[in-house]
């Protein structure tokens, strides 16, 4: 595939004795959105936690295969410089609760112990708040906590925070499924803007969300890679039986 | 069952009687134009509103049915293909109203010659034959059997390609045939775009069953 920023190959991983991702092979496309569906368990979050390496992070978990970010293999990068890489937003927006907007926005520099000075914050937290659709909103009250923010701006906070660190690749798990419809139409129309400057891949539950936003879709099922194809196809004529099941809502 | 499942069923069914009474529309404009049967023919035009009825209900239907459970993958396809089964089956209710109003409209039995030499009997049993062939495929989801059709079609085609000529000859003959020919080639020509809409839905079965677009493609 032309423009691949994500490959796997064979990729598996695992909780203990327990074979989360199974042999997943897949090329994911430079500034595409991806969306990962499945039924709870088959892996998708374990396999979307493991392209930041934070699959690792958990006791006894353990990976097998190839899953490179361009030429080099994910799990030969530093985690560190990785995750400045590959930003990761989830389900449940999480802004430090006792810093401010502006410094939520620069905190990933300020955890990594990265000096900037005043003019760089500044035009990094302007920038990234534009980015993520947020700084009109807020630009008067920087200095307030982010948690008095609504759940969708919080949410937009987050992303202006992975965006801030200038990702190759922003990873999201369910991002909206907290929020309600209105906030999950402006964080789709963000995502959507966001494609153009990063490669997105979404793990998401609602299937009419991975319609409207991703070019293409992966379909997980019992940790295996179902199907992967673009998501208008998978939506009209899916070639998997157990595609099709899943998202008819015939599933047994 | 799914609460979705239930109501495609529902929709199928309805799009069922649609179809069988359509059917009935075609034959009776058979039979009324057979047998110059007026009285006939009037009930087919009065049965034209019930056609109509079930067009509107179905499309409300199929709307309802995207705005409240969003369908998709064969799902979708299939309320696709019910939304233009149903403009086409509506289109064939008209045909056979038109068929029927030439019976009211004429005041003497149609010249068996002409009938015989143009094959528009023929034509009729034909559409009326794919119109049965197109309805089985649809319940049965038979794919090879909506591909039949296409067959057929062309036979009508070729019928309404020569239908000219025997008329005109027979204009040519007697001059008091004129009105008569006239008729017989509205008739002819309503019969060929039977013909297609038939070829249309068994389009949009294949396109359900099958998630390919066969439409302005050549049948083969």
């Amino acid at each position: 595939m032309e423009n691949t920023i994500i490959k796997c190959e064979n990729f598996n991983a695992w909780f203990g004795d327990n074979h989360v991702v199974k042999s997943v092979t897949m090329d994911i496309p430079k500034n595409n959105l991806t969306a990962v569906m499945g039924p709870s368990g088959c892996g998708k979050t374990t396999f979307l936690r493991c392209i930041n390496r934070m699959h690792e992070l958990a006791p006894d978990a353990r990976t097998e295969g190839s899953l490179k970010l361009y030429q080099d293999e994910v799990y030969d990068i530093h985690p560190i410089l990785l995750r400045q890489k590959i930003g990761m937003v989830f389900q449940h927006p999480n802004p430090f609760p006792n810093m401010s907007i502006y410094d939520n926005v620069v905190a990933g520099y300020k955890l990594n112990g990265i000096k900037l000075s005043k003019a760089e914050r500044d035009d990094i937290v302007e920038d990234s708040l534009r980015k993520a659709a947020l700084w009109m909103e807020v630009r008067d009250t920087l200095r307030k906590k982010g948690t008095f923010l609504s759940g969708g701006q919080q949410q937009r906070l987050c992303i202006a925070r992975a965006i801030a660190m200038k990702p190759e690749v922003l990873l999201l798990d369910e991002p909206t499924s907290a929020l309600d419809p209105v906030s999950t139409s402006s964080i789709e129309e963000l995502l959507i803007d966001l494609k153009k400057n990063y490669t997105i891949i979404i793990v998401t539950h609602n299937m009419q969300q991975a319609a409207r936003i991703s070019d293409r879709t992966a379909f997980f099922y019992m940790g295996e890679l179902a199907e992967y194809d673009h998501t208008k196809q998978m939506f009209i004529s899916p070639k998997d039986k157990r595609t099709q099941n899943y998202i008819t809502g015939r599933f047994s | 069952m799914t609460q979705l499942e239930h109501e495609l069923q529902r929709l199928k069914d309805e799009l069922i009687q649609m179809w069988d009474l359509v059917y009935s529309q075609l034959n009776k404009a058979r039979i009324s134009l057979t047998n110059f049967d007026q009285g006939l023919a009037r009930e087919v035009q009065q049965n034209e509103r019930r056609v109509n009825g079930y067009e509107l209900k179905i499309d409300t239907d199929c709307e309802n049915i995207f705005a409240l459970y969003c369908p998709v993958a064969v799902d979708l396809r299939f309320v696709l293909a019910i939304l233009k089964i149903n403009y086409n089956l509506e289109r064939v209710g008209d045909y056979a109203e038109g068929i029927a109003r030439y019976v009211t409209g004429f005041n003497l039995p149609f010249n068996k010659s002409i009938l015989k030499e143009t094959q528009l009997l023929a034509m009729m049993d034909k559409a009326i034959s794919m119109m049965e062939d197109a309805k089985k495929a649809f319940e049965k989801e038979d794919a090879a059997l909506a591909r039949s059709t296409f067959q057929k079609d062309e036979t009508l085609d070729i019928i309404n390609r020569y239908a000219g000529d025997i008329l005109n000859t027979f204009v040519e003959s007697d001059i008091h045939h004129f009105r008569e020919a006239l008729y017989a080639h509205s008739i002819i020509q309503k019969l060929e775009r039977v013909g297609d809409q038939i070829t249309n839905i068994s389009e949009e079965i294949i396109f359900y069953l099958e998630a390919k677009v066969l439409k302005h493609k050549k049948k083969g």
